[in-house]
């Protein structure tokens, strides 16, 4: 049985992976630093007026804790992007046609560019953090909360990062790939994470409210100011879940009977 | 029933389409062990689609295919194990050197690190790729390419291995060189099935070679049999004038052609004998000629004749539809 190898190729494919991010940082960077940009936009060009309205006279202050969440989702999903593309780039080469004429873990291919994009992610979710907490994000919660945070962005980061491989795996080309996931960056403006939804007009609003990005936002700005989260937290890790499993069994179809290249 | 006797590649009545489209229809073939075995024909002809499904990445409509002794779609796994394929498009890693990419496959196949580098450092060694082996693979030519992608293959010790076309698109010097690894893989043991549209490639490193025509083979044999049925093989001569032209003819027993062509043209299977002979009776009847030229046939002729019309095939090299 090749499953008794899907730890070892795993990892192998993982190496690689992390061996692609280094060679090509133009795609590598990306993800890092357009998170950084945004949450530096967001605070200082509209941060102002945007706090207000969060709280009123709370201004700048009150926004960076208003946003900085709903910055680290947006983190997420712009990492889980770029998946898709190294995923396209390996289907439409020869390389996966010698992958898959050997005696491996069949899901090792996919395993690793998921692992690398994982690592991607929290890398890039180190960098915003610290970013925002140098530019006085205000985080009154302890330990256990932050990591609890952490934990539902990675299970957000993983969701979003098979549906992203589903997709590369569905493009026919890397320039489709590139531009499919990007309804992922584009959710989190349609939720909570940027301003308050009761801001919104109501047909957008009751998009907003059901989509998955604000159950995940809210939660992890409760856990990080230290509220009380409530069923928000149920709903977006049963969110996360159920993302997770779609978009894999989709990949797994789409990789077993996609042509190679 | 892995024996080693049994045939190292089996396959009946192979049919594909896509769609409308039928690529294989009806075929059979068997390949000794240790054999080099050349499937030969045009683009479009279907040779990338058979060696796909004999490496497991395509699933034949219909067919009972053996490699190894096990069944190609129940056992792929088992396939898997025993066979390396170099495809028509060189299945390199842009982004790692060329020592990464060796790595790479010496970790897939599970290798222990002190044999994974001795296998390295011989393959590197062999190929040639020692100077080149840390830098990305990105900067390598095309000949550098094909030789890791092969010693890419040859990390996992295959007992068969599938070579898709691997001379097209390579210039005269690195063909040369991929005919002398192929050929010694050979000597190893090794049971190599190659596809390719040139002749003479399949007649320098095969054994046996199958002719593969819109989804048929039209024919089967060693080199030197199908040589022999190809009648495009002939010795021209051209005379000064009419009167030497009628003499050569008369020497050689051989009709004068219509026309006003000063030429004469004797069929041949190649070989030197029909070649001496010819030359004796011109010498004898104290001819003199003008020019010869010995036409060897190609695989335009093999088309002509096997299938009564010229292959019909794109640019050389191009790629081939599958």
């Amino acid at each position: 049985m090749t499953s008794t190898y899907a730890v070892r190729d795993s990892i192998t494919m993982l190496r690689r992976n992390l061996l692609h991010l280094r060679r090509y940082p133009g795609l590598s960077l990306f993800p890092i630093f357009m998170p950084v940009i945004f949450l530096l936009l967001f605070v200082y060009v509209f941060g102002g007026t945007l706090g207000n309205g969060i709280t009123a006279g709370g201004g700048r202050g009150a926004y960076i804790n208003f946003l900085t969440p709903g910055i680290l989702l947006f983190t997420v999903a712009g990492a889980a992007q770029i998946t898709a593309i190294s995923v396209a780039k390996d289907m439409t080469e020869g390389i996966i046609a010698r992958f898959k004429t050997m005696r491996i873990w069949r899901p090792a291919v996919l395993a690793g560019h998921v692992l690398g994009s994982l690592f991607l992610t929290l890398i890039s979710l180190g960098v915003v953090i610290a970013v925002a907490l140098l530019i006085g994000y205000d985080s009154a919660a302890g330990a256990m909360r932050w990591l609890a945070a952490l934990g539902l962005l990675v299970l957000l980061a993983i969701a979003l990062i098979w549906v992203s491989v589903a997709l590369g795996l569905f493009a026919k080309s890397v320039e489709t790939a590139s531009n499919l996931p990007m309804f992922l960056i584009l959710l989190p403006f349609l939720s909570s994470a940027f301003v308050p939804v009761a801001s919104m007009p109501a047909a957008l609003r009751w998009f907003a409210e059901n989509q998955p990005f604000t159950p995940i936002t809210n939660t992890v700005r409760h856990l990080l100011l230290g509220q009380h989260v409530g069923s928000a937290g149920i709903t977006a890790i049963v969110w996360c879940l159920a993302i997770t499993v779609g978009a894999y069994v989709w990949a797994r179809h789409l990789y077993n009977h996609r042509p190679v290249a | 029933m892995s024996d080693s006797y049994s045939p190292a590649i089996t396959a009946v009545d192979v049919r594909k389409s896509f769609g409308d489209n039928v690529v294989l229809d009806g075929l059979d073939l068997s390949v000794e062990r240790g054999s080099v075995f050349a499937l030969l024909g045009p683009n479009g002809a279907g040779k990338t689609t058979m060696v796909r499904i004999l490496a497991t990445l395509l699933e034949p409509d219909h067919g009972e295919i053996r490699v190894a002794g096990h069944d190609v779609t129940r056992e792929p796994d088992a396939v898997r194990a025993v066979i390396g394929v170099t495809g028509q498009f060189s299945a390199v890693d842009d982004l790692l050197t060329g020592r990464e990419n060796l790595t790479l496959m010496a970790d897939l196949h599970h290798l222990a690190t002190p044999e994974a580098q001795r296998r390295i450092g011989d393959l590197l060694e062999r190929f040639e790729l020692v100077d080149a082996a840390d830098r990305m693979t990105v900067t390598y030519s095309g000949g550098m390419r094909r030789r890791l992608d092969l010693a890419m293959t040859l990390i996992g010790s295959p007992q068969i291995i599938f070579l898709d076309e691997p001379t097209t698109g390579l210039d005269p010097r690195s063909r040369r060189t991929m005919w002398e690894i192929v050929r010694s893989l050979a000597d190893e043991g090794i049971t190599v099935f190659l596809t390719t549209q040139y002749l003479e490639e399949a007649d320098r490193l095969a054994d046996r070679v199958a002719i593969l025509d819109r989804g048929h083979l039209v024919a089967q044999g060693s080199a030197q049999e199908l040589k022999e049925r190809i009648p495009g093989g002939r010795i021209d001569l051209r005379f000064a004038d009419a009167t030497t032209q009628l003499a050569a003819a008369g020497a050689l027993d051989i009709p004068v052609p219509d026309g006003d062509v000063l030429t004469l043209q004797i069929p041949t299977d190649g070989n030197v004998a029909t070649l001496r002979r010819v030359l004796r009776d011109l010498d004898e009847a104290a001819v003199d000629v003008d020019g010869l030229a010995i036409h060897t046939p190609d695989l335009d002729d093999v088309f002509l004749t096997l299938t009564g019309r010229p292959d019909g095939s794109g640019e050389p090299g191009s790629e081939e539809a599958s």
